[in-house]
């Protein structure tokens, strides 16, 4: 009986089939697109949330940083190193053949203002913060930073030049909104 | 009895090794049910349902929630603002604890007035009033987690029962508190414990789900199935009434959820927990009043104890306190009668516990606490004894010799 | 059958009045006396009038804040995005200028000194007082509550804080006002801590509307409304689709339960 009764709901032929297989799909997809939908806020509520957005921006003022001077900013929970380059420092970060380095950039596509450079302070070989924002600090052979968890080391245009790192200390988005006040993010 | 083969390779070479998907078809597919069931029998799934989204919408909460009292209302409050969807998860969570409630009370009720207690049910009875237990219990932590003035005070009242227990009592509570009140260390372990009993909850449900394939469903006349004419597959019949009847039921919560969001609230808990103010007027959630009311109505402390977990634990007797061997109430007319005394008491003992115990509420609730007692103790046990039942139909339905029997049945449960 | 019908009937009867009679019971005069106002946000369809909320922050700014705080927004509220839209209807630049307009503590700084600075749209909304003891302090010992759920917070809630905001009258013949007290129809018990806090013409709103004190009682409830639920205009929303979308679902599951359950029948 219970094999008839399973037949009576799914056995009758014809015009009566297309009937009820179309009320059955239609039935079957919209409760498949409500169950999108709900499941949908779960997901999209571990995205960042309004408060964290809010403080995916900062801004900096850069008047006080003394030419040679290195600060330490934070964004994002992550260190940015803002550092007023000397003359020296310029030319030496320019004056580089490209093809000796391990992650090629020239100095002018890190920089939107040759004296300013500014950077996101972690290693780009498994997540340190470098050393070398204090004058005191060891700043590796090419006077840039030193990352003293696995040796490390950058230029005074934050490539990485020796060291376990593949690549360049990362360049945030950022933007001068005057000439001493710039938006990291 | 052989079954029929898995087409699909992959189910066949996991099934062989672990018979999953043959337990599945048996359990939810083939599944020989009752076909007159009535739509009083929609409230187990919907139990079912509600404890999936409450655990799903928890999980979520809990990764933006901070169980520190100096930090937890504001959390929540972080939530209703800040998280994206926060606020629509948290009075999903909310509001789902009432409806699971909701859902779980007409389940019980459902239970009484069809015998679904009766043997071979009995062990079903009892893992069913467990779950009730466990979800108390995780619905009073929960509602200590927001920390506002009604969590804390709330939790204060409840915790502090505990020290009618003789000799042990004062040092029971303060190892229930962590401290000398209800405090950061309390809050702390609720919350790991209402993460906790949740799947606990689950492991008992599969219990109960077991239990209730051994005996299979009960049904509106009581009766027991003779065979395959009384029956029909689970799937698509029930499958499908259940989805519907989960429509039904997401229509009146969603309405609540989305409009009236603190319909069942307190405004007190939107104020941040005072350790030094109390509430003019502690209440608990809607679902504990009854319980309340009964805890208040005596005026010694161990004894209000004592008869509030009494009016959950009189109901593990029930199988034997009721020992009548009809078990729907469509053929027992006094018990009928009786069962819908019991439902008003219930009520009553509701609306007791939402207002202050003084005055002719007082009165009443006391009244109402006897006779919720005197109601299992004495009157249920002298029905099962005294009354005469109607007769039982003779089957649940024939479908060739029925159009006779069936009519005759039919007269008989619209009495 | 009748009279089993008829019994139920009875037995529900009786239920209904004691539950009436006992509701009845007085405990009137301690009870909050106010009426019922219409508010645009209420109903399924309710939404904020966006000049009230404006004129209403207004009000809160130029008289509420300088004892009540409001902790739970942050300033970027105002305009809203994120995860709950709308706000007040300010653009990016106004509430840049609202939150550069006030004094922010931030630090330490690199010599250990906590310092102020101007505000950002990230901050909260700054409070008056910087504890509890310093705002009872300067409020003879009462404790002015933050504002940002004081609508939820109270029974009958914006008709409530509305009946209080135009409740303050002289006191009636024969009834003594504690000193330090005011005299409100709405609390309960008549005297309230606060002194009267709205007057006509307390506040000259930025778009011309005559703040009287009805007007600016409304205006600061609806503001005070949103601070509470600003998720409030969304939800009804979507609240909307998603009802609309189950009952034609329900209505698909219908047609389908009796489809499969024809042949049962």
């Amino acid at each position: 009986m219970a094999s008839s009764a399973q037949s009576g709901a799914h056995g009758a032929q014809g015009a009566g089939v297309k009937r009820r297989d179309f009320l059955y799909l239609a039935t079957g997809a919209a409760g498949a697109i409500g169950a999108a939908i709900a499941a949908w806020p779960f997901i999209y509520s571990m995205n960042p949330a309004a408060d964290v957005l809010a403080l995916s921006t900062v801004e900096v003022d850069l008047a006080p940083v003394q030419t040679g001077q290195r600060i330490t900013v934070k964004w994002r929970s992550q260190p940015v190193f803002v550092a007023h380059r000397t003359e020296d420092e310029v030319k030496a970060a320019d004056d580089v053949n490209l093809e000796e380095l391990r992650d090629p950039q020239a100095d002018s596509a890190r920089v939107k203002k040759p004296e300013w450079l500014i950077m996101v302070g972690i290693c780009t070989h498994l997540g340190c913060v470098p050393l070398g924002q204090k004058p005191s600090d060891p700043r590796g052979e090419w006077k840039g930073w030193f990352c003293p968890c696995h040796g490390s080391q950058y230029d005074t245009s934050g490539r990485i030049r020796k060291g376990p790192a593949p690549a360049n200390l990362a360049i945030p988005q950022y933007a001068f909104l005057t000439d001493t006040t710039i938006r990291i993010g | 009895m052989s079954e029929p083969a898995w087409k699909n390779p992959a189910v066949k070479w996991i099934d062989e090794r672990m018979p999953i998907f043959t337990v599945m078809r048996h359990s939810a597919i083939e599944y020989p049910t009752p076909k007159n069931l009535s739509y009083w029998w929609n409230f187990g799934s919907l139990s079912g349902f509600m404890l999936v989204l409450m655990i799903a919408t928890g999980v979520v909460l809990a990764m933006q929630y901070t169980p520190n009292s100096e930090l937890a209302f504001d959390s929540v409050e972080r939530i209703m603002r800040d998280v994206n969807y926060g606020w629509l998860l948290r009075y999903v969570h909310m509001n789902g604890a009432s409806f699971f409630f909701i859902a779980v009370y007409i389940h019980i009720f459902r239970g009484l007035y069809y015998g679904s207690y009766k043997t071979p049910r009995e062990l079903l009875w009892w893992l069913g009033l467990v779950i009730l237990i466990l979800m108390m219990a995780t619905a009073f932590m929960g509602y200590v987690l927001p920390w506002g003035q009604m969590s804390f005070w709330g939790a204060t009242v409840i915790t502090n029962l505990f020290s009618a227990i003789p000799l042990a009592g004062k040092h029971i509570v303060t190892w229930l508190w962590g401290g000398f009140a209800v405090d950061n260390p309390t809050l702390n372990r609720f919350f790991s414990l209402h993460y906790l009993l949740p799947f606990v909850i689950v492991a008992v449900v599969f219990l109960h789900l077991w239990a209730l394939h051994t005996s299979k469903s009960n049904n509106p006349l009581g009766i027991d199935t003779k065979g395959p004419q009384d029956t029909i597959p689970f799937h698509p019949y029930y499958t499908v009434k259940d989805l519907f009847g989960l429509g039904v039921f997401l229509i009146v919560y969603l309405g609540v959820v989305f409009f009236v969001p603190n319909f069942f609230g307190e405004p007190d808990n939107f104020i941040p927990a005072n350790p030094l103010s109390t509430p003019q007027h502690i209440v608990p959630e809607w679902y504990f009043l009854p319980y309340y009311a009964i805890l208040r109505s005596i005026p010694d402390k161990l004894l209000g104890v004592i008869a509030m977990f009494s009016s959950i634990f009189v109901l593990f007797a029930l199988p034997w306190l009721d020992f009548s061997r009809v078990r729907s109430a469509r053929f027992r007319p006094v018990y009928k009668k009786v069962y819908w005394l019991l439902l008003i008491d219930v009520l009553v003992l509701g609306y007791v516990g939402a207002n202050p115990p003084e005055g002719p509420i007082l009165y009443v609730g006391r009244i109402a606490t006897a006779y919720y007692f005197l109601h299992w103790l004495v009157i249920v046990p002298l029905i099962a004894l005294f009354e005469r039942p109607k007769p039982l139909p003779t089957s649940i339905g024939t479908p060739v010799l029925g159009a006779a029997a069936a009519a005759s049945a039919r007269t008989m449960e619209k009495a | 059958m009748m009279r089993k019908t008829m019994f139920k009937k009875a037995v529900f009867a009786v239920a209904a009045a004691i539950s009436l009679g006992l509701t009845v019971s007085a405990r009137a005069q301690d009870e909050p006396h106010f009426s019922k106002q219409d508010w645009s946000f209420y109903g399924v369809f309710g939404t904020f009038d966006r000049p009230s909320l404006q004129r209403g922050f207004q009000v809160y700014k130029d008289v509420c804040s300088a004892c009540h705080s409001l902790r739970l927004l942050s300033y970027r509220d105002l305009g809203g995005g994120g995860a709950i839209d709308g706000g007040i209807g300010l653009s990016t630049d106004e509430v840049k200028a609202i939150a550069a307009s006030v004094q922010v503590t931030d630090g330490p700084n690199d010599q250990g000194d906590m310092f102020q600075r101007p505000g950002r749209p990230s901050d909260r909304f700054v409070s008056p007082f910087p504890n509890e003891q310093a705002a009872r302090a300067s409020n003879n010992g009462a404790l002015p509550p933050d504002l940002s759920l004081i609508v939820e917070a109270r029974p009958g809630g914006p008709d409530y804080v509305y009946g209080i905001l135009t409740g303050f009258k002289d006191a009636p013949a024969g009834f003594t006002v504690n000193q330090g007290m005011y005299y409100n129809e709405t609390f309960a018990g008549h005297q309230i801590a606060m002194p009267p806090p709205l007057s006509d013409g307390a506040v000259t709103y930025a778009d011309k509307t005559q703040a009287t004190v009805p007007q600016m009682a409304h205006d600061v409830v609806t503001f005070l409304t949103w601070a509470a639920n600003p998720e409030l205009e969304s939800r009804h929303r979507i609240g909307v689709k998603v009802i609309i979308f189950l009952v034609i679902l329900t209505g698909l599951l219908y047609a389908v339960k009796r489809k499969v359950w024809s042949d049962v029948h």
